[in-house]
């Protein structure tokens, strides 16, 4: 066992847009975290299937589709269908803001919208997961 | 260059050296927007070597540098074609209709992501996509009622819709059919670009080969039956959204136009033939000098390598026409207003580099899909550079310009060594299965988010001249999942009244046609679409004989 943060970087549904997901995904591995990307178009089931196998302290989606109500809820109420509601669930991608507390209130950590640094979501992240353990 | 010029050039360097010692430049090393190096002065020595016959010429001719009409825009302007497409058929035409009524010339369809997957909206993968990122279109029913009232003989669409193209066309021709006109009379675009969906895009449905089939098949089709019609968009706007420099996009997007050449010589049709029909896409993105030399450069080279590596002699099938989109990624959420005056200059680069048609972004896509308001003021933007700029009047204003020529010479130049790289790995295909093209593409988004975070890039309102702003109070357009349910009832609705025989019938023909190495499948789709066999029933055969194309993930 390592003390690496482990972090799943998804993409759900059939939306495209990898550019964010993948320097989101590169920023946090250079930034020391162990760091696993889903690839595109992953169902709600997939990605739980993949935040529970690889132990992930926190799962991150990505998407820009306007879907995100949808697949925030689903990978969130699955999570705790499974029990693993002590994964982190954060995101970012075109969300207009006054979705986010929607988002929240479902139990997602932090959503971060565009023109977010790296660095900010690194700094959250890391103490999120702090916090949890 | 006579000895005066020499003297007088290297006293400028000294003197310019020496304000420099007292003070220093803003950056070491300035490069232009696609991380090109840039001189402090271009002069007659930096495109010394240009022949303007050979380089550059006129316009209208060989290698149409400057443009692929002789009198570009003070004959006709370019075409203002608003990319728009949301909730259902219905709300849609409604934009459409809005849009034709401010004085867009052209219609630009976006899809919802099931329909340019090949799902109908019944289908799980849909569940929350329906009518979110472009319009929900399930069968011919949906078509009719997209383009209702709107004469298909009057206005040129363009569609973007990839790997299902071939289905969307039929629908297409068939509303033409209902409308009483022929397919020779249909004017517009399909997308119909399958590399850059695996490169890029992520919209792909089937594997290599067989997209390589529906495509080819569409080039030789519309070849006989809708001649007027624009077969592919090869489309370098994705590649530059997800992050590649300028140089990449022309190199990518002119690689991946070599490969279907390619492919379509292997069935034996002519590229003085086919290639009259090929289109591009590009970005428009936010260095203007250097976007104005992308689009020269792009023009040359295609010329070249339709001449030289394919032998066409057919002068309309050596000239690169193209499209252009304001660059997304440039948005910003914060300040949106300020997304105004970033689009009206990357559309003016666009005008400046000699555009056929235009979208301008609206200021709220940072956001969300934009309102009516802000489409306005995108089509504006256009028609304020077309009518009051001035710059129109003129052809290729640029020309001539020491920097812009010699930009246009070098990206020309190190979009050919990315090509000859990729000639050396087998061609594009080869290219993206080793996943060279997404990987080039990624490390250039990786080191543009890097030069931002360390403010080596300013982006006004984001990481310079932030202001306390509220987001309260500004309106958005919605597509709430009521949108969907409306969607899957008529889907149901409409089921029930078509001849399910004959549904059936035809789609076993689309089969037999998928099976068959020879056939071309366009004649088996157009069947099926006519007796409504829906989108998700078409892809689906086709999915059964072709399988789907799985992702090889680049990190």
């Amino acid at each position: 066992m390592t003390d690496k943060i482990r972090v799943v970087i998804a993409k759900p549904g059939l939306d495209g847009h990898d550019r964010g997901a993948k320097v989101i995904a590169r920023a946090l591995r250079d930034a020391g975290m162990e760091v696993i990307y889903t690839g595109l178009r992953q169902t709600p089931e997939q990605i739980v299937a993949t935040a529970l196998q690889e132990d992930a302290d926190a799962v991150g989606i990505s998407i820009l589709s306007g879907a995100h109500h949808f697949y925030f809820e689903k990978v969130i109420s699955l999570l705790k269908e499974k029990g693993a509601e002590d994964i982190i669930v954060f995101g970012g991608g075109v969300i207009p803001d006054e979705d986010v507390p929607d988002l929240i209130a479902m139990g997602a950590g932090a959503v971060f919208g565009p023109g977010t640094s790296t660095g900010t979501t690194i700094d959250w992240l890391k103490k999120a997961v702090a916090k949890d353990e | 260059m006579t000895d005066n010029y020499r003297d007088a050039k290297a006293a400028y360097d000294a003197a310019a050296e020496k304000a420099v010692q007292k003070n220093p430049e803003r950056y070491g090393q300035f490069t232009t927007g696609g991380g090109l190096p840039l001189k402090r002065l271009y002069c007659p020595d930096d495109i010394e070597g240009v022949n303007y016959l050979d380089d550059i010429s006129f316009p209208g001719s060989f290698p149409f540098t400057r443009g692929v009409q002789s009198n570009m825009y003070r004959g006709r302007f370019w075409t203002m074609r608003q990319y728009a497409g949301f909730a259902t058929a219905e709300e849609s035409n409604a934009r459409y209709r809005y849009l034709l009524e401010r004085g867009t010339t052209g219609l630009s369809v976006a899809f919802d992501l099931p329909t340019q997957i090949g799902y109908d909206t019944d289908h799980p993968m849909a569940q929350g996509e329906c009518g979110k990122v472009g319009v929900a279109i399930d069968s011919l029913a949906d078509m009719e009622t997209l383009f209702d009232k709107i004469p298909l003989d009057k206005v040129s669409t363009s569609m973007t819709i990839n790997a299902p193209a071939s289905v969307l066309l039929a629908m297409y021709i068939c509303v033409a059919e209902k409308q009483g006109i022929k397919s020779d009379d249909l004017s517009g675009t399909i997308q119909n670009d399958i590399l850059k969906e695996y490169i890029a895009r992520g919209t792909y449905i089937f594997p290599p080969a067989a997209s390589m089939r529906l495509i080819t098949d569409i080039f030789d089709f519309c070849g006989k039956h809708v001649p007027k019609w624009n077969t592919i968009s090869i489309s370098g706007y994705h590649i530059r959204e997800a992050g590649s420099t300028a140089v990449q996009e022309v190199a990518f997007t002119l690689a991946d136009g070599i490969a279907y050449v390619e492919a379509a010589k292997k069935t034996g049709q002519d590229p003085n033939v086919f290639g009259e029909r090929l289109s591009f896409f590009f970005n428009a993105h936010n260095d203007l000098i250097e976007e104005v030399a992308k689009y020269r450069a792009a023009r040359r080279l295609w010329a070249r390598i339709m001449k030289e590596r394919f032998g066409v002699t057919n002068p309309k099938a050596l000239m690169l026409r193209f499209h252009t989109q304001t660059a997304g990624c440039t948005l910003t959420a914060q300040q949106p207003e300020n997304n105004v005056i970033r689009v009206t200059l990357q559309a003016l680069a666009s005008v400046l580099g000699g555009t056929q048609s235009l979208h301008t972004n609206s200021m709220d896509e940072a956001l969300a899909l934009p309102t009516e308001k802000s489409v306005e003021i995108a089509l504006r933007t256009q028609q304020i550079i077309a009518y009051e700029s001035g710059v129109t009047n003129t052809v290729d204003p640029f020309a001539g310009s020491y920097v812009v020529e010699s930009l246009t010479n070098e990206i020309e130049q190190n979009a050919i060594n990315y090509i000859n790289k990729i000639d050396d790995m087998g061609g594009m295909l080869k290219a993206i299965e080793a996943g060279y093209p997404q990987k080039e593409i990624q490390d250039s988004a990786y080191s543009y988010q890097k030069a931002i975070e360390t403010e080596q890039t300013v982006v006004v309102g984001v990481n310079k001249f932030q202001t306390k702003e509220s987001a309260h109070g500004r309106k958005l357009l919605r597509v709430d999942a009521s949108v969907g349910e409306r969607q899957i009832k008529k889907l149901h609705e409409m089921k029930s009244k078509r001849d399910n025989i004959a549904v059936k019938n035809l789609l076993d023909d689309v089969r037999k046609a998928a099976k068959s190495e020879s056939e071309n499948l366009m004649p088996a789709i157009l069947n099926a679409v006519r007796v409504y066999a829906t989108e998700g029933e078409i892809c689906g055969v086709l999915r059964e004989e072709f399988g789907e194309y799985v992702e090889n993930v680049v990190l």
